[in-house]
């Protein structure tokens, strides 16, 4: 089905989408927040560039947008998938706890910020090309891959990376030596175990934006993981 | 003796006539306070472990135990005071932020004691609420400025979403985690039974407690615990946690020690990890944030349930709160500075927010004043104890009242404020399997019922000796109230005249 969302608010676009019976592709998207919210059961394709908070609590569906999104990708995402062939605004996959976004280039700030996981709910988010600060910023579970496919001098991620994580595992290619961690992480280089973990994230990034997986995966990769889950617990003292 | 070494805050005084060594103390007490000297042949106690909980108390059969606060003092001094001293004693040895639970304890002014309400005398006759009618149901919601027609001149019905509560009162948030199950159990089941509803808090929705939904509302904060499309067309309302009024500005860590088992799963967190919602939310940095947030979430629920935006008591109040009501959102919750809490930092506790008496009064009239007061509902918390103070904050301006305190009392706390220990000898906040089974949902809940029928009828009591049979007719009603020894400003801020006048 295609949703011609020219002039259509965001209310009256997500009730289309919502009643729509089959797979929906929306063309002249501009702007319009909360697509697919909570949504289950289809795929959807976007042309033009949907606004914020696009697939917040995303239930299982597929949104695959051909071109940029803007902030809040993903809020709260519970399963599902998103692809985007561009960049993202801020705060993509916030407090994500199941599903996989891909994002072919940048990522604006606090991406992946407090993503948890639990058993086989384990989120992932791949990002193509650079991240902004804050990345992974409480990040409690599930797995942040930074790729930085791009030439330029700069690290591929911002300031304060990791802040406060006390779960789950950020990989970030290349080196990261002139990348400030904070003391609560762990830094080091990924084994050959480690990416293989990882293996099957990178292939599927391969396969929706076109790169060869052989050039990723023989590439190093920086792992980093939290010293502690409990990093807080000397803090209190019962009064 | 060393220098870390603080005498303990309590005495345990057993009557050595009455004991009969029967050791239902030792078994009851998590804290490990009392042995038996089978030797001497007596029971021992360790003082320094006594939280005066009064569970031992409560169970002697014999009735052979007090807890006494302890009368080895420092010196006295107004400024520096023992528990200034002791804290800093504790600081000094640990490094530690002092972290304390439940509201604040400190004498700041109780403003609801300080009003007195109304009565009918001659001129407007009181109501007998055994006789007569008298309504308490209320309805929380954005509602409508105009009445509006269609074509035909009929009537157009549709209502933004509203809650429908059999009496002013629910129960405020309170997360399972930061108290047990069979907590839950007891305020859901309670809730049902009352026609009133409870608040998740933010640690998810247990299974088993589905079923209570339209009794049930579930709240989404900053971390995003247990969040996700189910738990959101679970309850009848969602609530946005902002802020709440024991700690005003900081988020919450619920130790790893408590994320075991159900409470994990739940939250969809890993045992063992700490659960840590951070300060703000880190998409929200303004009222156009709020609105995203509120509206992404009416959009995930089909604008089929009410969202309610929960708000500490903090100095601009009144203008935040103007925000809120210009942001989608149907309901403001406004926690005061006396609210209770499972663990806060002490200093933040006990120094930072507002009484919610001053905060509910300019609220209101600051909606009010910018015509804007029909956009939402108010539900107030933040200590409220009893039915005159849910009397006093209708008449102030609320549509309801939460109360977490209250119901906690009703289920077994005794308020001995140690909460973030997870040794709750009343199996009220812990999430120890032992001490959980000694809180029964079936008591609990009945208690619970009891609790809010008494007040429900003091309420129409109050009610009807102001001469009024609707607690519409209330709501605003500053007319009927009246303050003691106050002055002028605060009867300026809450809108009152002083007695007498």
């Amino acid at each position: 089905m295609i949703i011609h969302a020219k002039d259509v608010n965001y209310k009256e676009l997500n009730a289309v989408l919502r009643e729509a019976a089959n797979d929906c592709e929306i063309i002249n998207c501009l702007g319009q927040r909360f697509i697919a919210a909570g949504v289950s059961d289809k795929c959807i394709r976007i042309h033009g560039i949907p606004g914020n908070a696009l697939g917040a609590y995303l239930n299982g569906a597929k949104i695959e947008v051909c071109g940029n999104a803007q902030d809040a990708v993903g809020d709260t995402m519970n399963n599902g998938e998103i692809i985007i062939h561009g960049n993202v605004g801020d705060a993509v996959g916030y407090a994500m706890r199941g599903g996989q976004i891909y994002v072919k280039n940048n990522a604006g700030y606090r991406a992946g910020i407090h993503m948890k996981a639990y058993r086989e709910k384990q989120p992932v988010i791949v990002i193509g090309g650079k991240c902004g600060s804050f990345l992974g910023e409480y990040q409690a579970g599930g797995m942040i891959i930074v790729l930085g496919l791009c030439a330029d001098e700069k690290p591929i991620v911002g300031n304060f990376p990791c802040t406060g994580m006390h779960g789950g595992k950020m990989y970030l290619r290349g080196n990261c030596d002139a990348i400030t961690f904070p003391q609560n992480v762990h830094v080091a280089k990924a084994s050959v175990d480690d990416i293989n973990e990882i293996a099957s994230y990178i292939q599927r990034f391969c396969v929706h934006f076109g790169y060869h997986e052989d050039d990723l995966l023989n590439s190093d990769y920086t792992l980093i993981t939290p010293d502690s889950k409990n990093p807080y617990k000397q803090m209190y003292v019962a009064n | 003796m060393s220098i870390e070494y603080i005498y303990p805050e309590f005495e345990v005084v057993r009557n050595e006539h009455r004991c009969i060594s029967c050791r239902v103390c030792e078994r009851q007490c998590a804290n490990e306070v009392h042995k038996l000297d089978a030797d001497a042949g007596c029971m021992l106690a360790d003082e320094s472990k006594c939280v005066n909980c009064q569970r031992c108390v409560s169970l002697c059969p014999t009735h052979a135990l007090k807890i006494v606060k302890n009368t080895c003092t420092f010196r006295e001094n107004a400024n520096w005071q023992n528990d200034t001293i002791k804290e800093i004693y504790k600081q000094a040895s640990s490094g530690g932020v002092l972290l304390s639970s439940m509201g604040n304890p400190k004498p700041f002014p109780v403003y609801w004691d300080k009003i007195l309400i109304n009565a009918s005398q001659v001129t407007n006759p009181p109501i007998d609420p055994l006789r007569e009618p008298m309504e308490t149901k209320v309805f929380l919601g954005k509602k409508p400025e105009d009445i509006t027609r269609d074509e035909n001149g009929n009537l157009k019905c549709e209502l933004p979403p509203q809650l429908s509560l059999s009496m002013p009162v629910m129960f405020s948030a309170m997360s399972y985690g930061s108290i047990s199950y069979n907590a839950h159990a007891s305020l859901a089941r309670a809730s049902k039974a009352l026609g009133i509803l409870y608040n998740t808090g933010e640690g998810g929705l247990h299974e088993d407690f589905y079923c209570y939904g339209e009794n049930t509302i579930v709240q989404v904060a900053s971390g995003r615990f247990g969040v996700h499309k189910d738990y959101l067309e679970a309850g009848a309302a969602i609530e946005i946690k902002m802020g709440q009024g024991a700690k005003p500005g900081i988020g919450g860590h619920l130790p790893g020690a408590k994320i075991v088992g159900d409470v994990s799963k739940t939250r969809m967190i890993p045992e063992g990890s700490d659960a840590i919602s951070p300060a703000p939310h880190h998409d929200i940095y303004s009222i156009e944030d709020l609105r995203q947030l509120v509206f992404s979430l009416k959009e995930a629920t089909e604008y089929k349930k009410p969202i309610i935006v929960k708000v500490a008591a903090v100095h601009n109040i009144a203008a935040i709160a103007s925000g809120i009501a210009r942001s989608g959102a149907d309901i403001i919750a406004i926690d005061g500075f006396r609210g209770g809490t499972g663990a806060a930092p002490t200093r933040i506790r006990d120094n930072v927010g507002i009484p919610i008496e001053l905060a509910l009064a300019s609220v209101d009239q600051r909606l009010r004043d910018e015509g804007i007061r029909s956009n939402v509902s108010l539900v107030v918390g933040g200590s409220i104890r009893s039915a005159s103070d849910v009397i006093k904050a209708i008449a102030l301006g609320a549509d309801a009242c939460s109360i977490a305190t209250a119901a906690l009392l009703a289920l077994g706390c005794h308020l001995c404020r140690t909460c973030q220990s997870g040794k709750c000898n009343w199996g009220i906040a812990t999430q120890n399997p032992a001490l959980v089974k000694r809180l029964n949902p079936e008591i609990g809940s009945q208690r619970l019922i009891n609790l809010m029928t008494a007040w429900n009828h003091e309420i129409k009591e109050l009610m009807g000796g102001m001469g009024i049979n609707s607690i519409e007719a209330l709501r605003g009603n500053r007319l009927m109230l009246r303050g003691v020894g106050l002055t002028n400003k605060e009867l300026e801020i809450l809108g009152i005249a002083h007695a007498g006048e």
